[in-house]
C-alpha cells in the first residue's frame, strides 16, 4: 500500500473521526461532503463510540494473502453506541462463541502490513468487552 | 513537584505454558520452573506490537490522568522492539491520542531499561517546565531465540506513565541512575534474535547494576529499606527480583504486589514500569515505592515514589494489571506460538 | 424511444480456458452472435468487463476487442459496473439503439480470470468493495455475502439445508446445460460437508473463477424480424440502481434494495407484476443471494426465499423456474460477462431452444445482475416477440 493511501485515513483509522449533518442529524463514517438523506453540506465533527453491539459477523478461512498470519479471523459488523455501523475484524474471541448482540470494544491493532518491507498498517478492531 | 498523574498497563490475552514450550526441545520442565520461578508468559497476537500495546496502555492512563490528550508536550515510547528499525512508535502513539501535532516525540532503546529511561526524561522535561505533562510507555514484544534460555521468559506487554505537576497519584521524591558498559546481551543490526552472555549476565550484570542503583537512591534519599512500602526490581524470570530484594533487605512482602514475571515472563521495557502499575492498583494514600529497572548494556534507573490521595479516586477507572494478568487468558500451543511470532518462514 | 430486440446470442463452454487469451474468447463469442443474427454489420459495441486491468494487465478494451473482431472503426466501450458489467452493457446497447443513435449493437462481457492466483483473483473481487473500509478489514466477498447469511438465518430462520439447496437446484439444471463449467450434480449433504470458506458459507456455496465471454446483437424491434434468421426477442423494460458500496452503511443487511429499485423500475416499464414473470436468470453468486434476490424481485415475501427453494417453486418445473441455466454457481461466473449470460439464458428459453431444461410456454423472462454486495443492480424483462 503506498503510504499516502494509508495516511490519509489516519483520522478514522486511529481515532475513529466521523461527521455529523448539521440539519438532519445522520452520522457518517468516513466523513461526507454530502448527506445522503437531507442533502446539507453543513456538518460538524465527531468522534465515534468506543464501545458498541455486534450485528452480524463470519469467520474468514480464505483470507486475502496479506492476512494470512492471523486466520482464521472473525468479521463484524458493529453498531456504535450513538449508532454508526462500522465492519472490522473482532480480535481475542472465541471463534464458536460469537454471538449476535454480544457488546465489543474498539482496541487499536496493526492490521496488516506491506509485505516484508514495506509500512505497517494500524487501526480499530472490536475485542469482547 | 513533578508526579505521576496516570498510569495503565496493557497484557495481550494470550499465554504459553512452560511446560509446552519445554517439550518442544525436550527441555526438564520442572528444573526449569523451579530455577527460574516461570510458569506461563504472556504472546501478542499477530496484530499486535509494541505500539498497538502503547496504545492500549495509554488509553487507560489517560483515563485516569483525565486530562487532555492535546495538553501532553512529550511521547517518549521505550522499546527494544520496535515494530519499525527506522520510523518512531511514538508518532503512531501520539496520533491515536490526539495529541499531535505540538507534541516532541522520540524513541527510546537501552535494552529492558528503555521504558524507565523514558520515564526518567519525562520527569525531568516537567520538572523543568518545558512540557506541562509528559507521556513516558514502557513497551515490548520480546523475541528469543527458539531453544534458547529466553524463549521461556520473552514476553509482551506495556505500560504507560502520564507525568504532571497537578492531581499527581504519586509524587517522584528522587531519580538516580547507574550505569557501566557491561556487554551481557545484545542484537545486532539484522539479527531477528538477541545474543547474550548466559551467566555473565548475572552477577556483574544484574545484580551490580540494580544494587549499585538500589543503594545509590536510598543514600541519596536517607532511606532504608523498611522505609518503603513496597519495591519493584526488573523482572528477567521469577527468581532474580527475589534474589535482588533479599540482598539487599528487602522482605517478600514488600516485593509481591510487582512481582509478575512468574506468570507473565519478562516485558523486557514494560518489565519494572508494569510491576509499578500493578503496584499502585493495591497501594494506599502515603506508600512509599521503590523501583530500580535494569537494562543490559548495562544500566539502572532508580525512583522513590510517594502515593497520594487521588489514588483512591482513579484506580478504578481502567483495568488493572493483576486482572489483566489473571483473566481472559487464551493458552496457545507450542505452533500457534511460533507462528505468532514469525517464527515460521512464510512463503510468498 | 424505439422498441428494441435481441436478435442473435453467442457463447462458448466457460471455465479454465488455459489456452485461450481474452481477446480470443471474446472473439469467438462475438462471431457466434453474428452468425446467430445473420447481420453483416454492426454499428457500436458495448463490452461489460471488471477488471482485466488486474486479471490480464489489460484495459482500453474497447479498441482492443473492436480491433480484434475486425470492426475498427466503429465506437466500442468498456463497461464497469463490478460483476454487473454484462447488464450495465446490455442496458448501454438498449439505450443507443432505443435513442435511434444506432441500429445494430453489440453488447457483449467477457473475463479472463485465471491468470492470476487465487489470492490474485480474490484481491481482483475485493476492488468491487470498499476498499478503505471493507477490504482494509480483511474481508472477502464470501465473507460479506457470509454477513447477509447470518442476518438473515437469525431475522428470517433461514436454515443451512435451505441455502445447500440453492446450489442443489442450480447443479441440477447446469448437468443439463452443455456449456455450464460445472455440470456436476450436488447434494444437500455434500454442500454441507464441504470446506467452509466463510462462515456459514462453504466451498460449494460459492460460484466458481471463470474464464468466459457472452455477447448478443440488438436491433430496432421494428427491423428485427426482417434482419433475423431466428424468433426475435424484445427487451422490454431496463432498470438498473445503486446502494451503498459498503455493506454495513445499510440499514438492514437482509434487503439488497438496489435489486428491490431496479425491479421497481423494470415492471413499472413493461407494466408488469412479478407474478408475470415466467422465469429468472438471477445472480447467485453466493446460495444467500439467490434467496434475498427472490424475496427483493417480490417472487416471494421477504423473509421466504429459503423456504420457497426447499418447497420447489423455483426449480425446473416450479411456479417460477431460476436460474435454469444453472446459473453463476454451476454455469460460471466470469464477472464482467455474467450479465450478457443470463440474457442469453432468456432468449434461448423463449426461443424454445433450451433443450433439457426448457420451460414450457415460457414468454416473459428476466434477469437479475448484481455488483459488489448489491452496490449496483441491472434488471431486464425480456418477451417473445
Amino acid at each position: 500500500m503506498f503510504p499516502a493511501r494509508y495516511w490519509r485515513e489516519i483520522p478514522q483509522r486511529y481515532r475513529l473521526e466521523a461527521n455529523k449533518c448539521k440539519k438532519c442529524g445522520r452520522t457518517y463514517f468516513p466523513p461526507r461532503l454530502v448527506c445522503a438523506d437531507c442533502k446539507s453540506r453543513d456538518f460538524e465533527p465527531l468522534k465515534l463510540k468506543d464501545e458498541g453491539k455486534l450485528l452480524t459477523y463470519t469467520v474468514i478461512r480464505v483470507p486475502p494473502s496479506q492476512f494470512i498470519e492471523q486466520s482464521p479471523y472473525a468479521i463484524g459488523i458493529v453498531e456504535l453506541d450513538g449508532g454508526t455501523r462500522i465492519l472490522t475484524q473482532i480480535a481475542d474471541c472465541n471463534l464458536d462463541k460469537l454471538q449476535i448482540g454480544m457488546r465489543l470494544k474498539i482496541e487499536f491493532r496493526k492490521i496488516q502490513q506491506d509485505g516484508e518491507a514495506g509500512i505497517l498498517c494500524y487501526g480499530y478492531k472490536c475485542v469482547p468487552v | 513537584m513533578t508526579g505521576i498523574v496516570g498510569y495503565g498497563a496493557y497484557i495481550p490475552r494470550n499465554r504459553i505454558k512452560l511446560e509446552e514450550i519445554a517439550k518442544v526441545w525436550g527441555a526438564d520442565a520442572p528444573s526449569y520452573k523451579r530455577g527460574l520461578l516461570l510458569y506461563e508468559k504472556s504472546v501478542p497476537s499477530p496484530d499486535q506490537d509494541t505500539i498497538t500495546m502503547s496504545v492500549e496502555a495509554t488509553k487507560s492512563a489517560l483515563k485516569r490522568a483525565n486530562i487532555p490528550p492535546e495538553e501532553i508536550g512529550a511521547v517518549y515510547v521505550g522499546s527494544e522492539s520496535h515494530p519499525y528499525a527506522v520510523k518512531p512508535s511514538g508518532t503512531v502513539l501520539a496520533e491515536a491520542i490526539g495529541a499531535t501535532p505540538e507534541v516532541h516525540c522520540a524513541d527510546y532503546e537501552f535494552a529492558c531499561k528503555a521504558g524507565s529511561e523514558a520515564m526518567f526524561v519525562c520527569i525531568g522535561l516537567v520538572e523543568s517546565g518545558s512540557v506541562k505533562y509528559g507521556l513516558a510507555v514502557g513497551a515490548d514484544t520480546s523475541q528469543g531465540a527458539p531453544g534458547d534460555a529466553l524463549e521461556y521468559s520473552a514476553a509482551a506487554g506495556a505500560a504507560a506513565f502520564i507525568f504532571g505537576k497537578d492531581n499527581a497519584i504519586a509524587k517522584v521524591h528522587h531519580t538516580y541512575s547507574y550505569m557501566t558498559d557491561t556487554p551481557d546481551f545484545w542484537r545486532r543490526e539484522y539479527q531477528f534474535y538477541p545474543r547474550h552472555a548466559s551467566r555473565f549476565t548475572g552477577e556483574p550484570a544484574y545484580f551490580k547494576h540494580i544494587i549499585g542503583a538500589a543503594k545509590g537512591i536510598m543514600d541519596k534519599a536517607r532511606m532504608k529499606p523498611e522505609d518503603f512500602n513496597y519495591v519493584i526490581f526488573h523482572q528477567p524470570n521469577g527468581k532474580f527480583p527475589q534474589r535482588v530484594g533479599k540482598m539487599l533487605g528487602f522482605k517478600k512482602e514488600q516485593i509481591e504486589p510487582g512481582w509478575l514475571s512468574p506468570t507473565l515472563g519478562n516485558t523486557y521495557s514494560g518489565s519494572s514500569p508494569m510491576g509499578l502499575t500493578s503496584t499502585f492498583d493495591i497501594s494506599k494514600p502515603g506508600d512509599k515505592i521503590l523501583m530500580v529497572s535494569y537494562g543490559s548494556g548495562a544500566g539502572s534507573d532508580a525512583f522513590i515514589l510517594e502515593v497520594t490521595e487521588r489514588i483512591d479516586e482513579i484506580r478504578d477507572k481502567a483495568p488493572k494489571t493483576r486482572w489483566m494478568l489473571d483473566n481472559n487468558k487464551t493458552y496457545i500451543e507450542y505452533g500457534t506460538y511460533a507462528k505468532y511470532r514469525e517464527k515460521i518462514r512464510m512463503g510468498t | 424511444m424505439r422498441d428494441v430486440a435481441i436478435i442473435g446470442v453467442g457463447m462458448n463452454k466457460w471455465g479454465e480456458l488455459w489456452q485461450k487469451p481474452l481477446r480470443d474468447i471474446f472473439v469467438e463469442s462475438a462471431l457466434l452472435a453474428i452468425e446467430d443474427s445473420g447481420v453483416d454489420h454492426i454499428d457500436s459495441m458495448y463490452v461489460g468487463c471488471m477488471s482485466s486491468g488486474i486479471f490480464v494487465g489489460q484495459e482500453h478494451l474497447g479498441s482492443l476487442l473492436a480491433d480484434y473482431l475486425g470492426v475498427n472503426p466503429i465506437p466500442c466501450t468498456r463497461i464497469e459496473s463490478a460483476c454487473a458489467s454484462g447488464g450495465a452493457a446490455v442496458r448501454m446497447g438498449f439505450m443507443d439503439v432505443a435513442s435511434g443513435m444506432s441500429d445494430i449493437v453489440l453488447v457483449g462481457g467477457v473475463e479472463k480470470m485465471t491468470d492470476v492466483s487465487g489470492g490474485g483473483a480474490t484481491y481482483a473481487l475485493s476492488t468491487a468493495a470498499d476498499q478503505e473500509y471493507e477490504v482494509y478489514h480483511g474481508v472477502t466477498f464470501p465473507g460479506l455475502y457470509a454477513l447477509m447469511a447470518r442476518s438473515h438465518m437469525h431475522q428470517y430462520g433461514t436454515s443451512r439445508e435451505q441455502l445447500a439447496q440453492v446450489a442443489v437446484k442450480n447443479h441440477e439444471n447446469g448437468s443439463k446445460n452443455p456449456l455450464a463449467q460445472y455440470p456436476q450434480k450436488v447434494t444437500v449433504e455434500k454442500v454441507m460437508n464441504s470446506i467452509l470458506i466463510a462462515d456459514p458459507l462453504r466451498i460449494l456455496d460459492c460460484s466458481p473463477i471463470t474464464d468466459g465471454a457472452a455477447c448478443a446483437i440488438l436491433c430496432p424491434a421494428e427491423m428485427a424480424k426482417k434482419l433475423s434468421k431466428k424468433p426475435p426477442v424484445k427487451i422490454i423494460a431496463s432498470g438498473h440502481a445503486t446502494d451503498t458500496i459498503a455493506l454495513h452503511s445499510r440499514k438492514d443487511f437482509t434487503t439488497l434494495n438496489a435489486t428491490v429499485k431496479a425491479a421497481e423500475k423494470a415492471y413499472k416499464m413493461a407494466n408488469l407484476k412479478p407474478e408475470d414473470i415466467n422465469l429468472a436468470e438471477v445472480h447467485d453468486c453466493f446460495t444467500i443471494a439467490e434467496i434475498i434476490v427472490i424475496e427483493d424481485l417480490g417472487f416471494v415475501k421477504k423473509g421466504e426465499g429459503g423456504k420457497a427453494t426447499e418447497s420447489g417453486m423455483t426449480a425446473l418445473d416450479g411456479k417460477i423456474p431460476v436460474n435454469t441455466s444453472g446459473g453463476l454457481k454451476s454455469k460460471g461466473h466470469p464477472v464482467g460477462a455474467t450479465g450478457v449470460g443470463q440474457l442469453i439464458e432468456i432468449v434461448h428459453q423463449l426461443r424454445g431452444e433450451a433443450g433439457q431444461r426448457q420451460v414450457k410456454d415460457a414468454k416473459i423472462g428476466l434477469t437479475q445482475n448484481m455488483g459488489g454486495s448489491g452496490g449496483s443492480t441491472v434488471v431486464h424483462i425480456m418477451q417473445a416477440m
